[in-house]
């Protein structure tokens, strides 16, 4: 029973930050009709930056709380990142709107692959450790254990989605976002600057996946090139398990699948007689979105049938 | 012309073609070293997959981004079998079939499930399918080993042609053919064999079925086209060329690991596809030969160049190599989305794709 509480623990924690990050993608997939494929890189910027920046902190003598400067460090890779994703939707989506979908993803690939190897230039190709600077003190429930840092990113997670939640409902340019998911052309009509809000989608999401990045790094404590690429497809994963082009159904389905990974990994080895191990973990997020995709392709909560599914 | 000249001049054209891929290995070897002979047999093997993909994504329009999956279980298949690992050595000629059967039927596997989805949903799910089949091979080694985990299988047996191992050279009339050369004439047939597979698949009334499901799946259906069984065709095929190119991996380079079979490889097989022209396999033939030859020449020029300009090394060879691939890739889809040689066919559905988008507005 005790392994079962922890592992939804654990669950939720990974289920937050890929929720955060699903976010990033339905948003532009409920927009363009297009996954983007550089996502998982934006999500990867932000916590080398952050990473960078408290370590240039401390190295330059600044004392002040670890939060603190965790917070300074998102200020700096928030913008950073929104720019990036600024830059990858004018270089590798605007050019091509209107083109088959196979010329976007291609060149998404291909910018995913510039700036992997960017990161590579810049922060090397070694695992870079999260600066010590953050309280890991364990508290109990239910017999099971979670850090308070764990529950913070939780707490944040559900914020930041509430908050996102809340604009897209309420606000102009949340109107403006839905009319153009649901027909660009007439959004347009409408008095809508379509591109200006193809942006924003992209800035928003890019900022959402920025934090969503320093929140793994913490989580695990290190951060590398090639984080993105894996976290990237798990939060897909989860979009598409919530109903992608919906947002409560990113967080559903983000949620779902941090509690269905831990739970795999918790107990893969007790289900197949120790014959698999938890070094399967990763498989799970595959094999939930292939199975979604032929049972129900159009998610949790998806209410249309999409035809490109 | 009179048609007696003009077939006449094709057969001295192939004539021609046909003497200097014979002496290519000497010309290769004398001039570059033998180090280049094997990267003209890699070129052979890619050429062979990406064919194989093309069939997928060119033929059929099925974007299919886990396809190195297929080579994998070609190139596991035959190590397995024909290696000290578990003591078999089966002869090339049933482990190279066998691993074929195999990759084919992975692929219906892969195909079944995934009919009803197209576009970037089928590239991520069949992503999926090739990270599944990695993880696999990365961790089956306890409590059973059968793939011996991340440190693969070693010491393959080389191909034994009638009594010939081309795993060594020959001495014959004079004349020494290293192993690499041997492999080059073996990859040389049957790359010859796969492209006038796909050029009569091409004209066949699959072919013809297979354009017609790219062009327009419910046209296809209402033209008494049987979508399912059609597209699980298309991936059987090209499972099969590249369980065969897996096989023969194996069995040219003596050692699998699981590294060999990442994403990355995936995207490059997909990229001599798509930047060769799609569908059109001159096309593609072009692109894997060139994105075979250009890292293996950018790795000589790359390192010395920065030598020579700054002094010292700036950006890691590897990684500048990289670099321009990802570049490459941006850059050819925006100037030239069609790829560098496509055929008719495949570039005027992509005006019209355009064309269509603009009056959509």
């Amino acid at each position: 029973m005790d392994i079962f509480v922890q592992q939804i623990l654990n669950g939720l924690v990974l289920g937050s930050i890929y929720a955060l990050i699903a976010l990033g993608y339905t948003m532009v997939y409920g927009i363009m009709g297009l996954i983007n494929f550089a996502h998982g890189e934006v999500v990867m910027f932000g916590a080398m930056v952050t990473i960078s920046v408290i370590n240039g902190l401390v190295g330059a003598g600044v004392s002040l709380p670890g939060p603190v400067l965790v917070v300074i460090g998102l200020l700096v890779a928030v913008p950073a990142c929104m720019l990036l994703g600024y830059t990858i939707e004018r270089i590798a989506y605007r050019p091509l709107r209107g083109a088959p979908r196979l010329a976007p993803l291609i060149t998404a690939i291909g910018l995913s692959i510039v700036l992997q190897q960017t990161a590579i230039l810049i922060w090397g190709r070694n695992y870079i450790p999260f600066p010590p600077i953050l309280n890991h003190d364990v508290l109990n429930i239910f017999g099971a254990s979670i850090t308070k840092l764990q529950v913070v990113i939780i707490v944040m997670c559900q914020v930041i989605m509430i908050g996102l939640l809340l604009m897209v409902e309420k606000t102009r340019l949340g109107r403006a976002m839905r009319a153009t998911s649901q027909n660009p052309a007439v959004a347009g009509l409408m008095g809508v600057n379509v591109n200006n809000i193809i942006s924003a989608t992209f800035v928003l999401g890019s900022g959402l996946g920025a934090i969503a990045g320093v929140m793994v790094a913490t989580n695990y404590d290190q951060a590398h090139y090639y984080m993105g690429y894996m976290i990237g497809m798990k939060a897909f994963t989860a979009a598409v398990l919530g109903g992608i082009g919906n947002l409560g159904g990113a967080v559903a389905g983000g949620l779902l699948l941090g509690i269905i990974e831990s739970l795999g990994a918790g107990y893969i080895g007790d289900l197949t007689g120790g014959f698999l191990g938890s070094n399967y973990q990763d498989i799970f997020a595959f094999m939930v979105l292939i199975l979604v995709l032929i049972f129900r392709p159009s998610g949790l909560l998806g209410e249309k049938m999409a035809d490109r599914a | 012309m009179t048609m007696a000249t003009t077939t006449r001049k094709k057969l001295s054209w192939f004539l021609l073609c046909a003497v200097l891929l014979a002496v290519l290995p000497f010309m290769v070897g004398h001039v570059l070293g033998n180090s280049w002979v094997r990267i003209v047999d890699f070129t052979l093997l890619y050429i062979m997959l990406a064919l194989g993909l093309n069939i997928v994504v060119g033929f059929a329009g099925l974007l299919d981004m886990g396809f190195i999956a297929f080579y994998a279980v070609g190139a596991y298949t035959y190590a397995l079998l024909s290696s000290p690992h578990f003591g078999l050595h089966l002869p090339f000629y049933v482990s190279i079939p066998l691993g074929a059967i195999f990759a084919a039927c992975f692929g219906l596997m892969l195909g079944t499930p995934v009919l009803r989805l197209k576009g970037d949903y089928l590239a991520i799910v069949t992503l999926g399918f090739g990270e599944i089949i990695r993880i696999f091979m990365n961790n089956l080694n306890a409590p059973v080993n059968i793939t011996n985990g991340p440190q693969g299988i070693n010491l393959i047996d080389p191909i034994q042609i009638g009594g010939v191992s081309l795993g060594e050279s020959l001495h014959v009339l004079g004349l020494t053919f290293p192993s690499v050369y041997l492999y080059y004439y073996l990859f040389l047939v049957l790359s010859v064999l796969v492209v006038i597979m796909g050029m009569r698949l091409q004209h066949s009334r699959i072919g013809r079925a297979w354009v017609a499901l790219r062009e327009d799946d419910i046209a296809a259906a209402s033209m008494g086209i049987n979508i399912r069984n059609i597209k699980l065709l298309a991936f059987a095929l090209g499972a099969l060329s590249g369980g065969v190119a897996g096989g023969l991996f194996a069995s040219f380079q003596g050692f699998v690991s699981p590294e060999s079979f990442g994403l990355m490889e995936s995207i490059m097989i997909l990229a001599m596809v798509v930047l060769g022209g799609m569908g059109h396999i001159p096309g593609v033939v072009l692109g894997a030969i060139v994105l075979t030859i250009a890292p293996e020449i950018l790795r000589d020029v790359i390192g010395p160049l920065q030598m020579e300009t700054f002094g010292r090394m700036i950006v890691d060879p590897e990684n500048a190599r990289q670099l321009l691939f990802g570049l490459a890739l941006v850059v050819m889809m925006l100037v030239r989305p069609a790829g560098m040689w496509p055929s008719r066919r495949r570039a005027a559905e992509f005006t019209d794709a355009k064309r269509d988008a603009a009056q959509k507005g």
